[in-house]
């Protein structure tokens, strides 16, 4: 298929797998922050084919891996109300909640619907002028701007029984906080559906302040070989900075009419992230403008303790600095059919990509 | 015929309006004289003392697909079960739960397709039922096919595949997840189009030239729901032995690998309705895949991988840019209601 067969070409593969092993000489950790990034190195059998002392860790880049189990427990209260339908991405519907999960509550009988657009999740609402409809809004700077202009629409069109529960992020102060925190690597493997949006700028501060290398890399194997290859550089020769791979999607400056919808809709909140806590500015909510169409401002629900459950890692695993193979419950009582913690449901999920590709 | 055109409760009630269903439209298209008979079992008669008996609901979601319908598909579907355990297809029963309201036309399509499958494939429409239930019970139209097919006893290993050894090669007699993504086209919530037809399709004429011809058959299993991953996951674990495949050679049309990028699903986990595996022994492969080639369903038959040592119970895979990585069951429905 064009674009895509010329990206997993093996003869450029082993090409730059060569010049990867000529290139680097010390222990490199590299740590990718997309959870697209994580799924497509596992599917490829990638870490089979890098030299022993090129290291890859996965990080919190997996919007449903990140978020709060509270967030999962008040969809489920807001679930629960009569006359309420819930629309929301495929994969959160598995998470489990503190004691639930959306899936059990359809199986329950509510109205409890898979989408694959913001849109599509609008069009509900107009069709069911009697029934409120909440769209789950999770993800980063990619997913972000649909929902904005999911709200942007249903208000220029009063479609006042259209909510949206917000958990976006942002991705920055997130991958700040990881080399605060002590996390050590070498460089970030930088998302590229997010720089699509953001533009490379968001990274310069981390490149600098922190010396780390960042290259932002497309999804096709050759990418992500290209994206290491660069970033081997950048460390062997000590020049730290951010370098675009992904050339043929990412422009430097992103997408200005996505991030001017972003700040229309949203504004900067600090948010709980999983295994990292609250980070300062890292959340978005819906400004005071738009709270008509705030589901956390327009339900009155009363939302379960949260539980966290006893023996799960996600939030080690999410800073990188445990495997999911060092998991006691990987495998055994946590598994992509019967998942433990968020890592091991999305798709996206570390636990999950390990689970489903990788060798023990 | 009744003069309603749609499917009224009456229809299910065993008076006069099921009598003319029955006799207007089933013994209609099915026609053989053991239906015709109207008794209350099919009184059947075979050639070999061992039998293969197999049942499947159907409830897909649409009911009509490019490359067929439910009806196809129940017959199919049955006629598959039995072919890949080694035995040749003879009788079919086929019950049908429908909704009130269901447009009598578009049942008549159906069963018109059923009739259409059985006589090409050689078997026989013997016995069924009907029900209807309430508005809302349930979704237009399910269908539950039985068969039973004769099997001679040297193929009675097949369909555990207790013969596997190391070194037999695996074989598929096309590509993978036609019928998955031709459904997915089909739901009206996804507005999406694609040239892609299901490849649902009766497999018992081009298994019987397999076997037939003395090829070593070691096991054999239809890729219906969970696709070509997880009969190999099965076949791997059950026998406890390890699965090398090579992602290469696995051949995914164009059309469903484009699909599979936008929607992020994998062709290895997506269903097929004509698709079979096969595993014979290593000097047998060349000679299954001309014997498979020679057939239109087989056309682009290739062997993707064989029984290897290690790992025993994991299915491995060379991946296409030369990785390795392990293929498992799938977690939960990728894609429900599509058979």
């Amino acid at each position: 298929m064009k674009y895509i067969d010329e990206y997993r070409d093996e003869a450029v593969v082993t090409k730059i797998i060569s010049q990867i092993k000529k290139s680097s000489k010390q222990d490199i950790t590299l740590m990718e922050v997309c959870g697209g990034h994580t799924m497509a190195i596992q599917k490829f059998g990638i870490p089979s084919l890098l030299p022993d002392n090129i290291h890859l860790v996965s990080g919190p880049g997996c919007p449903v891996c990140v978020t709060d189990r509270k967030y999962i427990d008040k969809a489920i209260a807001l679930c629960r109300i009569p006359k309420v339908i819930i629309t929301t991405y495929g994969d959160l519907i598995r998470v489990p909640g503190s004691s639930s999960t959306l899936d059990i509550e359809k199986s329950k009988g509510s109205d409890i619907r898979i989408v694959y657009s913001t849109l599509d999740a609008l069009d509900i609402a107009k069709k069911n002028p009697d029934k409120k409809i909440i769209f789950l809004g999770i993800g980063f700077e990619t997913t972000t701007p649909a929902s904005a202009a999911a709200i942007f629409k249903a208000r220029k069109e009063n479609s006042f029984n259209f909510f949206l529960l917000s958990a976006h992020k942002v991705m920055p102060p997130a991958m700040t906080a990881l080399i605060t925190e002590g996390v050590k690597i070498n460089g970030y493997i930088c998302p590229g559906h997010v720089s699509v949006i953001t533009g490379a700028g968001i990274y310069k501060d981390i490149a600098a302040e922190f010396k780390l290398a960042c290259v932002i890399s497309g999804f096709e194997p050759v990418d992500i070989l290209q994206s290491i290859y660069m970033l081997v550089n950048q460390i062997e020769n000590k020049k730290y900075s951010v370098e675009i791979q992904y050339n043929r999607v990412v422009q430097p400056g992103g997408n200005k009419k996505a991030r001017q919808l972003i700040q229309e809709v949203f504004e900067p909140r600090d948010d709980w992230w999983r295994g990292l806590g609250v980070i300062p500015k890292s959340g978005l909510s819906i400004r005071k403008k738009y709270e008509a169409f705030d589901a956390n401002a327009n339900f009155s629900i009363i939302v379960e303790e949260t539980r966290e459950p006893k023996g799960c890692i996600c939030g080690e695993i999410l800073k990188g600095l445990q495997k999911p193979f060092d998991c006691k419950l990987f495998g055994k009582s946590c598994t992509p059919s019967d998942p433990v913690g968020a890592c091991m449901v999305s798709s996206e999920g570390s636990c999950a990509a390990f689970y489903k590709y990788h060798y023990k | 015929m009744t003069k309603t055109k749609n499917i009224l409760l009456g229809h299910g009630s065993g008076g006069k309006l099921s009598h003319d269903l029955i006799s207007e439209l089933f013994v209609k298209y099915f026609q053989n004289e053991i239906l015709s008979q109207q008794t209350d079992s099919a009184l059947l008669s075979l050639s070999l003392k061992d039998i293969a008996f197999t049942t499947d609901a159907y409830v897909v979601d649409p009911l009509f697909f490019p490359g067929g319908n439910i009806g196809k598909l129940s017959v199919c579907g049955t006629i598959n079960d039995l072919s890949v355990s080694g035995a040749v297809p003879k009788y079919i029963s086929a019950s049908f739960i429908i909704e009130e309201g269901f447009s009598i036309e578009e049942l008549e399509s159906i069963v018109k397709a059923m009739a259409e499958e059985a006589v090409k494939s050689g078997v026989l429409i013997v016995t069924g039922d009907t029900k209807v239930v309430n508005k809302g019970k349930c979704d237009k139209i399910f269908i539950t096919t039985s068969g039973i097919g004769e099997i001679d006893e040297k193929y009675k290993s097949i369909s555990s595949g207790t013969r596997i050894k190391t070194g037999d090669q695996i074989i598929i007699n096309g590509s993978i997840g036609d019928h998955g993504i031709a459904i997915l086209a089909a739901r009206e919530s996804l507005n999406f189009e694609t040239p892609v037809l299901s490849d649902c399709a009766s497999l018992n004429g081009i298994i019987r030239n397999i076997l037939e011809s003395g090829v070593n058959v070691k096991f054999m299993r239809d890729a219906t729901r969970g696709g070509l991953a997880t009969v190999l996951c099965e076949v791997s674990e059950k026998t406890n032995t390890g699965i090398e495949l090579i992602e290469t050679s696995i051949h995914v049309k164009e059309a469903v690998k484009g699909v599979c990028e936008l929607f992020g699903f994998d062709p290895l986990y997506l269903a097929n309705e004509g698709k079979f595996v096969i595993i014979v022994a290593a000097e047998d492969a060349e000679k299954t895949i001309s014997i498979l080639k020679n057939d239109f369903l087989g056309k682009e038959s290739t062997i993707i991988g064989e029984i290897v040592t290690n790992h025993k119970g994991i299915v491995a895979m060379k991946t296409e840019i030369g990785g390795s990585r392990i293929v498992d069951m799938p977690a939960g429905e990728m894609l429900p209601r599509i058979c």
